[in-house]
Formats: structure tokens, sequence, C-alpha cells
């Protein structure tokens, strides 16, 4: 059973997101996605200042499986991307919600991010 | 789909968290944690494989001895009752059909292990090859299972199981034992560049043997450990697998494996004519192993390109190594260009590949 915190919203892609209190949201992979992934080898970030549409693909995601892409839920600027996944990629396996962030992003459209699902509704895609 | 083939300790890997997947028709655990750190502990200490999809044959008769060196590369004569033989076995045109070990029992008794994605296609081979021969081959696969214990601490932990003296069994030699009092076939032998022990045993005891061996194992540091984690440590080792780095189009003197390939010793052999001319012309094409100093990942099939962007070869197999910490692999490539600047495009990154002689890590067999 994956851990899905409630707190968050989700992709059917298996990214999720976490609005902060500043306004920007924080994005990175579910415990589902880590998971089916297996062991996590590399993580290709975006510089910060990179802009992305809803959907389109910021990063890359490897494991000694596959790589996968990693899509943004919402449209937006990248404010940070976490450096400690550089040297330490199996963070996103260890603590996926948590230190295995991946980055964060000023949305373009504040209200953005109503078609995203809750854990519920993930809960409900991932068996 | 047809339906998926199960060895006896299929549950055993289920009970234990295994994650199962397809490999070559065969239902098995791919990773058990970790592929990283069942990787690491093998190297570290030990694991505990799985290995029983493998395929066991029996050669035997008078002419057995003589079947066998001319079907195989390697020297058959050299064997004598208690060794092991890495060979090839190879189609008329130098490709193989298959690497597999040659277990010597005694003078008209061989035991041949093959990998388990070819048994159907190497019996038949074996059977075609020996009509002019006296003797008798009999599949064994089924009658058999196979658990591999390698790392450090194989031996110590196979030692605590059985009364045999394991000390006397040198690395390709093997001995039948009584271990956790299932009666096996202890080889000391392996594909993980450690050393270790793999038992040949009854179907039927497999279960007890697994928990004896996992038992005893444990206080050791020993780990259950998957195809995941075995594959990464023979890519480490620079050990070939069968699709990869040898195949029906790649000859052993291609993969660097002339060693095993002894067309002197003294009888025609399957191939042999073909092996030749490739040994005497050099070869359009050789097997390198490469690191990148980059931890993202050459996979196989991934395009080589020379300093000029021409594709010169392809990736045949490609894994992070969990000890270096960096992308390690093998690639078959155009001769000429084999000395000069290799590389590969990952998502628009130009990566160089650095040559290596493997191992690529220093190994610890005996």
């Amino acid at each position: 059973m994956s851990n899905i915190p409630a707190d968050l919203r989700y992709a059917k892609t298996h990214e999720w997101l976490r609005r902060e209190s500043d306004g920007t949201v924080t994005v990175g992979i579910t415990d589902y996605a880590q998971n089916s992934l297996g062991d996590i080898t590399f993580v290709q970030l975006p510089k910060v200042g990179a802009s992305f549409r809803s959907g389109e693909a910021f990063g890359v995601v490897e494991s000694v499986k596959a790589a996968s892409d990693l899509y943004a839920p919402v449209a937006g600027t990248v404010v940070a991307a976490n450096a400690t996944l550089d040297g330490t990629p199996e963070t996103v396996n260890r603590s996926p919600f948590a230190d295995g962030w991946m980055i964060r992003l000023k949305p373009a459209d504040a209200a953005a991010g109503g078609d995203l699902l809750d854990a519920a509704a993930y809960g409900q895609q991932v068996g | 789909m047809s339906e998926l083939k199960r060895t006896p300790l299929r549950d055993f890997h289920a009970a234990h968290g295994a994650r199962l997947v397809d490999f070559a028709g065969w239902e098995m655990p791919v990773q058990y944690r970790s592929i990283l750190e069942e990787h690491k502990a093998v190297r570290r200490a030990a694991g505990l494989f799985d290995v029983s999809h493998m395929g066991e044959v029996d050669v035997r008769g008078p002419g057995a001895a003589g079947f066998l060196n001319h079907l195989v590369t390697n020297d058959v004569s050299r064997l004598f009752p208690g060794r092991v033989l890495y060979t090839p076995m190879c189609q008329p045109d130098g490709g193989v059909v298959d690497d597999l070990l040659v277990y010597m029992r005694g003078a008209d008794d061989f035991f041949l292990c093959i990998n388990a994605g070819n048994i159907d296609k190497d019996l038949a081979w074996i059977h075609a090859q020996a009509a002019a021969f006296d003797v008798k081959v009999t599949d064994r696969s089924a009658d058999y299972a196979l658990l591999a214990v390698q790392g450090p601490s194989a031996a110590a932990i196979v030692q605590s199981l059985t009364g045999a003296k394991l000390d006397l069994v040198k690395y390709y030699h093997f001995t039948e034992a009584t271990v956790a009092g299932v009666h096996c076939i202890a080889s000391r032998t392996g594909y993980t560049g450690e050393d270790g022990f793999e038992l040949y045993h009854a179907a039927g005891d497999a279960v007890a043997l697994a928990t004896a061996l996992l038992e005893a194992g444990r206080p050791r540091g020993l780990e259950l450990a998957g195809l995941g984690a075995r594959d990464s440590l023979r890519l480490e080792a620079g050990y070939p697998l069968y699709g990869h780095e040898l195949a029906a189009d790649i000859s052993p003197l291609t993969a660097s494996l002339g060693w095993t390939v002894k067309l002197d010793k003294g009888v025609d052999f399957v191939g042999r004519a073909a092996l030749v001319v490739e040994q005497e012309s050099g070869g359009a094409r050789k097997v390198v192993f490469f690191r990148t100093g980059d931890r993202r990942i050459v996979r196989a099939e991934t395009p080589v390109l020379d300093s000029t962007g021409a594709i010169v070869g392809r990736v045949l197999s490609g894994t992070l190594s969990p000890i270096l910490n960096e992308a390690i692999g093998s690639a078959l490539v155009a001769t000429p260009a084999a000395a000069g600047a290799l590389a590969v495009d990952i998502r628009g990154a130009r990566i160089a590949l650095q040559p290596v002689r493997p191992p690529f890590v220093p190994l610890r067999k005996t």
C-alpha cells in the first residue's frame, strides 16, 4: 500500500503538488511512483527561472529500470530546484513527499490546479 | 500470453517481499528491497539468489567427452572429475548458441548448466549435434533447483551448514555435499565476481535449503538478492550475458572471450573454421566496456558515436555501478572506431565513454 497524504493534490502522471503559504507550489513524485520506478539513480531538474506549461515535461527521473519524464502539474516559473537530489537521488525513494521534493513553482495562475486529483481520487487511480 | 513458469521458490520469494517479473518466461524476483542495496550486500557480505530457472542437462556415455569437445569451443579434454569449465557453444558461423558450464562427474558422465531462456533451443541443438556420437543427452531442468550464495562471506555461510571440507573445493571445482540435510552439487562458481557457491539440488528441497541458508546467513550479513542485482553484479565483473555481449551474431572472439576458444585443442569443433577466419582477420566489430563518470544510465540499444558524431556501434548492456556510483556498460563497436573517442547522446547531452578493461571493481573470488 502506498502512502497518499490527504493534504496534497495529485496529477494522473504521479506528481504531487503542495500549495505553500507564500503562493508558490512544491512538486514531487508520489510514493506509488517511486516504488514503481524502483531504485532512483538520477534526477534531472530545470534551472531556476525556467517556465513550463501545465503538462509540459520539466525534468527526468531515472531508475535502474527506466527513465521517465516529470510533468508540471500547473503552469509556472521555477523558483527553486532540490539540489540535494544531484548527489543523492535515492532521497526520492526514501522520502518522496518531504526531502525528495523536486521543484518549487510560482504558478502562472494562482487558481490553477483545480483539475488535479485529491488523495481519494488518486488513491482510486493507483488501486 | 502464456503462463509464466515458476521455480519451487516462487511463494518463498513472494513471502519475502519480492517484486516478481517475467524473466525469459519465468516468474522471477527482480528485487526484494532495493537492487542497489542487494548489490552492495553481495560485495560486502553475501547474497542468496534463486537461479532455479537455469537449465541442467546430463550428457552420459562412452562418447560424452568427445561429443562435448566437438560441441563447445573451450577444451573439455582438460577436465577431470570435480572440475568445472566455462565455455560458449557456437553455430557453424561462429555466432553463439549459448554459454554454459560443463561439469565432469566421471569419465563418461558430464552435466551442463545452460541459460533459462535458451533451454529449448539448446536441447534441440545439442541433440542434433549428438547424432554421430555414442552419448545420451537428458534434460534435467525440471529436476533441479539452483541456489547461489555469493559474496565474501558466502563460503563461511555454506560451511556452517555442511560437514564437507569446502576449503578443498577451489574456484571452478565442485563436490557433492549435504548442506542443511539437502544433497547438493556444491560448485564454487558464480556470476557476481565474488567467491561463493552454486548449490544444485532436488527441486523438492529448495524451500528447506533456502530457509536454512537465509537463517544461517542473516547474522553474517546475507540478504536475499534478485535478478536486478545479479545483472549489475555480473556487468561490474565484466561477465557476458547471453543476448547482450554474446549472441547469435556476436562470436566469443568479438566478445573478447578468446580465452574460451581453443582453436588448437586438436579436434574440430562447431564454428572452428569461422573462428579461425575471424582470428586471422581481426574481426569487424568488438565488444568494449566503458564507464562514463556520470550517473545517467546508458541503456542497451543506445547508438554509440565517434568523434564526428557518426554511429559506429550500439550499447549492449548498461547500468549504474552501485560501487562506483557512475554508469557502466558494454557496447559493440566497429573495430577501427574502438580505439578512438566514443560517446553517446542521452537526452541531448553528449557523454563520453571511457574504455575500461573489466572488472570495474576489484574482485575477491578465489
